[in-house]
């Protein structure tokens, strides 16, 4: 079933055109994984599903998304809303330099979906659980998020994503500040995370890609090159250039 | 190695080694401005935290002050007169001065030695009748003799203290009737024309109201602007014009902000003249641009991920801004707003235009009160001419200096406070 839908999506920063008639369908509480050379408008796009891109002045996006028949690309969509339903993972782990608990308790709190203190608590940890944290910082909840190891930030991160029961994930590179271990716990993670929500993964890792997701899609200069699933798109693909970069000939 | 590689590596060393060199030099010729300075001021300044007493005897003789009544009350002793007891006092130290010479003695002292003599009494009425040694505060000029300051060997025509003075001077101190004490008065007491009695009591309070106007005026209203300027306005012609005029305004000098002062302040809206309200007012149009610029750089500082966080997880531009970039800011802003008060509270210019130069012997209890300010004090008492207000006038500086430094310091602990709960 789809739950995204993008139908010829046009982005340009100021005279320049970053993308170029993106179509595409993200199937509900799968993983799909975006991948391509640097600069290949896979970034921009994930930013077009959560209306990231308002806050670069310049950028103009043309086109329709949907997400459910709500037409994401409208003025009149209340862009908070909205982001209570995509949450985001970014590349460089963020946590805000504040406790973990308040990092966790942050998006609860601003949507006010927590009514007690019970309540939250209950919410930070099973956000915490879901994100694989729980047992290692339990004890210590009101230390700086900022304090932690660069992997536990980044599961920090995606916990504060979580916390609001999103129903979309987007996830920008979130391994790439990453050690291996790190890396495979957090990929671990998105395998369990797909039972309930729906994400969408930018990755530079071809074998990242091929582990975590059913979909792939391949961008190359501000074009989606190739659509389809994971194993098609790199057993046998349909264009010549996916090939050349799948096999690393290329990017 | 060939030997033109090993020039080269040669040159280079030597030029480093060479920089180095001239970096220590700059440090060490920076560092001996800054002891000059320091012994200069310190070396002439310290003896103006000594006072200097004369000792004498005094005589509440009932017949000399008017009082008849068998046991006065607060109010006798109030009204009664104490010219004669007090005069007595001073010509006791020398019996055999003839009448028409009483002033020698009496010019020793500060003027207000009646009302000291008074105020003794006051302070313990079984005094009455009875003869009890009494402290006098010293005439600045026998004050300088005493503290060195005063040469005594030039002509006595040039010379403010006279032989027999002198004389009186050095039979007291054998006697061990000049004291010398730690100066309280200068702290509590208001400016004089009497280097002997003048203090900083007003100035000080005067700084201190000045400093916090200028805080309540300008701090709010330059975080506000720097926030809504760095967060929130659109980026175009406009705000780039008022930023390059923010970045003027920073470096127009003080004394046009002066006359803003006395043309806005004074003339339209009719606030009191001499007073720190103004003069607070006054300094905070010249520390608003400090404030703004310092508080845009660190809300510029703040990473732009954590704007990206807050916006991802739903929060509006405001919330993004008050719940976590402002507060991030917030060192940066305040060790800014005491630079900008650091500046303010050395500034002496705009204060002089808008009256605070005026001669204010009261203490002033509310913002509203005239009064001098600690910089405009160190001009005032370097414009006198007597030998006393030199050694005020280092410490006042003193005291101006430790001011800042105390500013700093605290601006240091709540930055620390600040930098360890948020990173």
């Amino acid at each position: 079933m789809s739950k995204i839908k993008a139908e010829n999506v046009n982005v340009y920063y100021g005279s320049k055109q970053a993308l170029f008639d993106v179509s595409i369908d993200i199937a509900e509480k799968e993983v799909t994984a975006l991948i391509g050379p640097s600069g290949c408008g896979k970034s921009t796009f994930l930013r077009c599903l959560n209306r990231m891109n308002d806050v670069i002045e310049i950028c103009r996006v043309e086109g329709s998304i949907k997400m459910d028949n709500l037409e994401l690309n409208s003025r009149k969509l209340d862009v908070v809303r909205l982001r209570e339903n995509v949450g985001m993972v970014f590349q460089k782990p963020n946590p805000f330099p504040k406790t973990i608990y308040e990092n966790v308790a942050y998006g609860p709190t601003i949507h006010g979906i927590a009514q007690s203190k019970e309540e939250m608590d209950q919410i930070v940890e099973t956000s915490l659980k879901k994100a694989a944290l729980w047992n290692e910082v339990k004890d210590r909840l009101d230390e700086i998020g900022t304090g932690l190891s660069g992997g536990q930030q980044q599961r920090l991160c995606i916990a504060r994503a979580i916390s609001v029961s999103p129903e979309v994930i987007l996830m920008d590179e979130p391994c790439s500040a990453l050690d291996p271990i790190a890396t495979a716990q957090i990929e671990e993670l998105i395998d369990d995370l797909k039972k309930e929500v729906t994400i969408v993964i930018v990755t530079h890792s071809m074998s990242q890609a091929a582990r975590v997701s059913q979909k792939t899609g391949f961008f190359h200069l501000g074009k989606l090159i190739e659509f389809g699933p994971t194993d098609k798109i790199f057993k046998n693909p349909d264009n010549q250039q996916t090939q050349d970069y799948i096999t690393g000939r290329f990017g | 190695m060939n030997s033109f590689k090993k020039n080269l590596l040669k040159k280079r060393y030597n030029a480093e080694r060479r920089f180095q060199w001239y970096g220590k030099i700059a440090i060490g010729l920076a560092l001996t401005f800054l002891a000059v300075f320091m012994f200069q001021i310190f070396s002439k300044g310290y003896s103006a935290f000594q006072k200097t007493w004369i000792v004498t005897e005094v005589h509440y003789d009932k017949e000399l002050l008017l009082i008849d009544a068998e046991s006065p009350s607060k109010d006798d002793l109030e009204n009664a007169d104490y010219y004669d007891v007090a005069y007595k006092a001073m010509t006791s130290l020398d019996p055999g001065l003839p009448e028409e010479e009483d002033r020698q003695l009496i010019q020793m002292v500060s003027y207000k030695y009646e009302t000291e003599v008074k105020d003794l009494l006051l302070k313990n009425p079984d005094f009455l009748g009875k003869i009890v040694p009494i402290k006098l505060t010293a005439s600045d000029d026998v004050d300088q003799v005493h503290k060195g300051n005063y040469p005594r060997d030039i002509p006595e025509k040039n010379r403010r203290v006279n032989d027999y003075q002198l004389q009186i001077y050095d039979m007291l101190n054998e006697r061990g009737d000049i004291l010398s004490e730690f100066n309280i008065s200068f702290f509590t007491s208001p400016d004089s024309r009497e280097a002997e009695l003048a203090g900083i009591a007003s100035s000080f309070m005067g700084t201190v109201f000045s400093i916090l106007v200028c805080l309540a005026f300008s701090f709010p209203i330059a975080v506000l602007a720097a926030i809504y300027l760095e967060e929130f306005a659109p980026k175009n012609k406009f705000t780039d014009f008022i930023e390059v005029n923010i970045n003027n305004l920073a470096a127009v000098p003080s004394i046009v902000f002066g006359l803003l002062g006395l043309g806005v302040l004074l003339a339209v809206f009719n606030l009191p003249r001499s007073t720190p309200l103004v003069g607070g007012i006054t300094l905070s149009l010249m520390t608003l641009p400090t404030i703004i610029i310092a508080a845009r750089a660190s809300l510029k500082a703040v990473p732009p991920s954590i704007r990206e966080a807050a916006l991802a997880m739903g929060a509006s531009n405001m919330q993004t801004t008050m719940h976590h970039t402002v507060p991030l800011s917030m060192p940066g802003t305040l060790s800014g707003t005491i630079i900008g008060l650091a500046q303010a509270l050395g500034e002496t210019a705009p204060l002089i235009l808008i009256g605070m130069v005026a001669f204010v012997n009261t203490i002033p209890g509310t913002p509203v009160d005239p009064a001098a300010s600690l910089p405009v004090q160190i001009y005032i008492w370097s414009e006198s001419a007597e030998r006393g207000f030199v050694e005020k006038v280092s410490a006042c500086i003193m005291v101006l200096l430790a001011f800042l430094i105390l500013m700093n310091l605290a601006a240091q602990i709540v930055r620390h406070k600040f930098e360890k709960k948020w990173s």
